[in-house]
Order: structure tokens, then sequence, then C-alpha cells
């Protein structure tokens, strides 16, 4: 299926509010929806932020507090001046009706706004999440059969075929989804990879020496697979790929040669470096406790 | 400058923050702070027994202009009325902010702590340091006030003698909370689908060798905050020498008039009057302390990360060494 329209570029923080908002709404609503922010690009939507809108849906109607969503947006707006509203999200697994009339509000808002939906009950054993933008109105041609119910047959782009389309129809086209980290939120994120692991769901914050263990056995793991895939290769068992042979060439050239007398002055003179930078604030810290001691003598 | 929760008998053991609050951290950090000094924001959750958790947060706009505060009172009365809406915790429990090295001692945020400490009882302050946390690791602390430091702030006694008698030192001012990461179930379910559809991280900044930078910037702040210091002592000293001579002549000026009493005494004229000493001789006036306090603490900070800093890079070197080693 060819990709039609921008990519969609989503921020992890968004989805995880999204996920927080579903969890805390109300007694008998089935979903949640709130307001996208972000900024657009040429080919892009970045989406950065979000907020959840009180709604009620019941099967013939729906009712959105817009008089709040436009509240809240003036309010992120003084905090971040540069992010728009970029279209709404929804959780749950389908497109409704009812998504249909929410997206006429929000086309208020926005040029074209984009549809979210993030399948946070989880319908189809994954979190399905997806991003849909609105096509220009197509003619529904309805033909009534002889009980009077209408079917749709067929389905036409608009306007100029001038068909005397009784209902005007809407179209959700997916888009492509991407997930888009700051470098800083991806260290965030990778921490908070790890509370899947632990059974109370926590995880506390290591520091110093623990922390370049753990990224040390991080990177043996990744070269322990990369020494089983190719013991296999040698042996036989899997058939060798040129492309990843490539790339094992350029791990191995990436150490760099230098001669072991270089290498140990360097090395030498940045650990000299350290250590007298640990001496000298060791220094000072005994230095102020004593001040400290002889102003309160 | 922080003593361990675990010794001294606060309301608040443990922090427990979800995910989703970090990420909108750094996210504000990341999108609204460069360049400028600090951002900053305000913590919602609840206190369970005594660990305090923090369910959400939203950021403050920065201050721009005149009318800041009248802004923020009520972008925070709003923006907390909005998130009740929504089903949202909205129970101050704190602020946070990002820091720059970690130069966060300062007075504003001992005042603001102060007060946010003084209304609500559990409070803390998180401090979120964005450069650290792009080397490799999450930096994220809390910190509150200890008791002693709330009585001092609460009398506003910072003379020399009023914090004697309290017995403060910088390493008493703050203590640090453990913090703790809680992820839902839904967005551990979250994480996976991350996992899945991202790729992996091609940088593994936590094990960069470069230090040289970031040592001299820190070094640069410490020596700074070091000049502070020793400026604030020799203001104090020369206080100390100015109220000894002062005290000197007050002995001498007491002995002349003695002195000539007996002597008017003897011959039989009336005596001086006992003029008041004190308006005479005005005490200079003792220098705060609090500013030397808050220095120590500083450059006590400092110290603590390039301390670690530099043990976390000795790791990598020798590591590096180890690498070479075999080839």
């Amino acid at each position: 299926m060819s990709v039609f329209g921008p990519v969609v570029k989503i921020h992890p923080v968004v989805l995880a509010s999204i996920c927080d908002s579903y969890e805390r709404r109300n007694e008998g609503a089935s979903r949640v929806i709130g307001t996208l922010l972000g900024t657009i690009d040429k080919h892009s939507i970045e989406v950065t932020n979000c907020f959840s809108v009180p709604h009620n849906e019941s099967e013939d109607e729906v009712a959105v507090d817009m008089e709040f969503a436009k509240n809240m947006y003036e309010l992120h707006k003084r905090v971040s001046p540069t992010e728009v509203i970029i279209g709404w999200y929804a959780t749950g697994f389908d497109i409704t009706e009812h998504s249909v009339l929410i997206h006429e509000y929000y086309s208020r808002e926005a040029t074209n706004p984009i549809h979210l939906t993030a399948d946070t009950a989880l319908q189809s054993g994954k979190m399905n999440i997806r991003a849909y933008v609105r096509l220009a109105h197509l003619s529904v041609l309805c033909l009534k059969n002889s009980e009077g119910i209408s079917e749709c047959q067929y389905v036409f782009y608009s306007a100029q075929m001038g068909v005397p389309g009784k209902t005007v129809g809407v179209m959700f086209t997916p888009l492509s989804v991407k997930y888009i980290y700051y470098d800083t939120e991806r260290i965030g994120v990778d921490l908070l990879q790890r509370t899947r692991m632990t059974p109370g769901r926590t995880k506390g914050l290591t520091s110093d020496l623990s922390q370049v263990a753990g990224s040390a056995s991080r990177v043996q793991d990744m070269l322990t697979t990369v020494l089983a895939y190719i013991e296999d290769v040698l042996s036989g068992k899997v058939t060798a790929d040129n492309s990843v042979g490539r790339f094992l060439m350029d791990l191995v050239n990436k150490v760099p040669t230098i001669s072991a007398e270089d290498f140990e002055n360097m090395l030498n003179s940045n650990i000299n470096d350290l250590l007298m930078v640990t001496y000298l604030s060791n220094l000072t810290q005994a230095q102020i406790a004593l001040n400290e001691k002889l102003v309160l003598l | 400058m922080a003593s361990t929760a675990g010794t001294l008998d606060s309301p608040v053991k443990q922090i427990q923050i979800e995910g989703m609050v970090v990420l909108k951290i750094i996210k504000h950090y990341q999108e609204e702070g460069q360049g400028s000094e600090v951002v900053q924001g305000v913590l919602l959750g609840l206190v369970v027994e005594d660990r305090l958790e923090i369910t959400n947060c939203f950021p403050f706009p920065q201050h721009t202009e005149d009318d800041a505060d009248f802004d923020e009172v009520q972008y925070q009365m709003e923006m907390m009325r909005s998130l009740r809406h929504v089903n949202i915790d909205h129970l101050h429990v704190g602020w946070y902010q990002s820091t720059y090295y970690g130069s966060f001692v300062s007075r504003a945020l001992l005042d603001s702590q102060f007060s946010y400490q003084h209304a609500i009882e559990e409070s803390v302050v998180l401090i979120y340091d964005p450069i650290k946390t792009g080397q490799g690791s999450l930096s994220l602390k809390a910190y509150r006030l200890t008791p002693k430091l709330m009585e001092i702030c609460k009398e506003k006694d910072f003379t020399p003698e009023g914090l004697k008698k309290a017995n403060i030192g910088f390493e008493h001012m703050f203590e640090e909370v453990p913090i703790v990461i809680r992820n839902s179930h839904l967005i551990n379910v979250l994480m996976w689908e991350l996992e899945d559809k991202s790729t992996v991280a091609d940088k593994h900044e936590l094990l960069n060798l470069s230090s040289s930078n970031h040592l001299e910037k820190s070094l640069q702040l410490l020596m700074d905050r070091v000049d502070d210091m020793s400026q604030d002592i020799v203001k104090f000293n020369t206080y100390s020498r100015n109220l000894s001579k002062q005290q000197q002549q007050k002995h001498q000026y007491l002995q002349r008039r003695q002195q000539e009493n007996a002597q008017r005494q003897s011959r039989g004229e009336p005596q001086l009057p006992e003029e008041d000493i004190n308006k005479m001789f005005k005490p200079p006036q003792p220098p705060p302390r609090m500013d030397t306090l808050l220095i120590a603490g500083q450059v006590n900070n400092y110290c603590q990360n390039v301390k670690e800093f530099t043990s976390q890079n000795l790791g990598k070197l020798f590591m590096a060494e180890a690498l070479q080693g075999h080839n």
C-alpha cells in the first residue's frame, strides 16, 4: 500500500500521556479523547504534546467540551508558543461515526487535522497506534434496495464529478507513524524500559561505576550475539551474508591501531588529569569543612 | 551536602515517580530550556504512607514579562482546575527545576523550597541535570530542607550567633530522598511496542571517552564559587576584627570614665553622668551567614559531581586499555 501524505513522528511522552489519561477515565466511559499539539513541516508532522479533553459519548450523540480544550490550549501556548493544534487522539480500535463528528470540530481549529488512535484495550493483543488524515470529501453513491435501506455501493472522489451523491462520506487514510526521540529522551526511555523486568514494576536510579558496568555488560551481550553468529557461519550452519561481513570488517577496523607506547602515554596523561582533579575536589571539600568548624567555634 | 533520609526522621522516605513525569520533564527542558537558565514546573501527586507518589506535572512559562507574579498564580490555578476535570491528581507536592552543571544551591531555591515545605510538609524539589543526562544516565535528584534549616528560615535569624546555636553545617542543609520509577502495566505494554518499532540506539553516550570539556566547565564553576567564598570569608574576618577592636575601645572608655569619676570624687565635684555606651559605640553589622552556607553547599555539590565524573571516566579508561591490550 503506498504511503499517502506526510509522515507522523510521535514522541513517547505523547503516548505515555494517552495511556495515563485512559487509566484515569471516568466510570462508564469506554474511551478518552484529547487534543494533539505539535509542529507541522513540509513532509512530516511532529507530535510533541497532548492533553485530554472531557467528553460524553452515548449511542446517538457525542458532546465534547470545546471550551475546556480552548482554555487548555491557551495555557499550553504560554509555555511553548511554537506548538499548534495539529489534530486529536482517541483510544480504542476502530473509527466510529462519532469520530467523524469530533473530526469536524477539530477541522475548525486546525487545517487538515490528523487523527491518532491508540488501542489501549489491547483488542488485537498489541497496542496498535495508527494515525489517519481525512481525504477530501467523497461522495457516496447510495442505492436503495426494496426495503428502503440505503447501501453504499460505490465510493468516488467528489466535487468535479457532480454525481448526485446522497450523503457525503469521509474516508480516513492511514499515515505512516514513526517514533522519534531527542537524545535525552532516548536515555530516559531506556531507563523506563528496564521497569519491565522487575516484578514491582519499579526501578531505582543507579549512580557511579555501576552505570558504566551496566553499559559495558550490554555491549558485551551484543558482542556475544555477534560471536555466536560468526561461529555458526564458520561451522556452516548459517550461510554467510556479505553485507553482514562488511559490517563486521568495519567493526574490527574501528579499534584504532596505535603503537603501544603512544597509547600508554595517552592513557597515563588522561589518568593523571582525572586523579589530579579528584585530589583537588577532595581538598576543597576538606577545606570548606574545616572552615565551617572554625567559624562555629 | 545531603544526608541520607534514613537517618533523619522525615515524613517522606522515598519518592515514586511515574515514567510519564520523567518524560515530560525531559521534554520541557529540551524544548524550552536551551540557552536560558532554568526551566521550572510543578509536581502533582499524593502521599501514601511514607512514600511520595508523583503522578503528573506541568511546566511553568518563562519569566519574560514584567507581570510574572500575577501570571503565575493565575496560570497555576487555571491549570489545576482544568486537570481536575480529567481526573488528574491536583494536589501540589513539589516543584522541579533544571540545573546547569549542578549549580542550583541558591537563595532563590532555598526560599521557594521553604515556602513550599512550609505550606505542604512533604514537598520536594526535583533537580534535573540535562547535561549529565546527555552523557548517558538520567540524572534526577530529589531534595528537601532538613528540619533544622526550616527552623532557621522561620526565625530569619541569619547572624553567626543564630547559626551557631542551631549547629548547622553545609552538610545538613538538604537531605536527598531516594527516587524510584514506577510504570503501570499499560505503560509497560507501550514500552514493548516502542522497543519493537524503534531503531536501536546507535549512540552509547555513557561509554564516551572524551572528558576534558565537561571537566573544564565544572572546574571553572568551582573556581568561581571558591572565589566567592574567599571574599565572604574576608568580609567575616574584617567584621570579627572590627568587633574585637570595638570591644577594646568600649573597655578603654569605661576605664577612663571610672578613673575620671574617681578623680572627681576625690575632688568633691559632681560625677559625670553615665552615658549610654551603646549609642556611642554602635556595634558593626554582623554579616549574614546564610550566603556562606549556601556557597559552601554549592562548592560541596560541585566537588561531588566532579568526583563522580572522574571515577566513571577512570573506569572507562581502564576498559579502553583492556580493549587495546588485545589488539
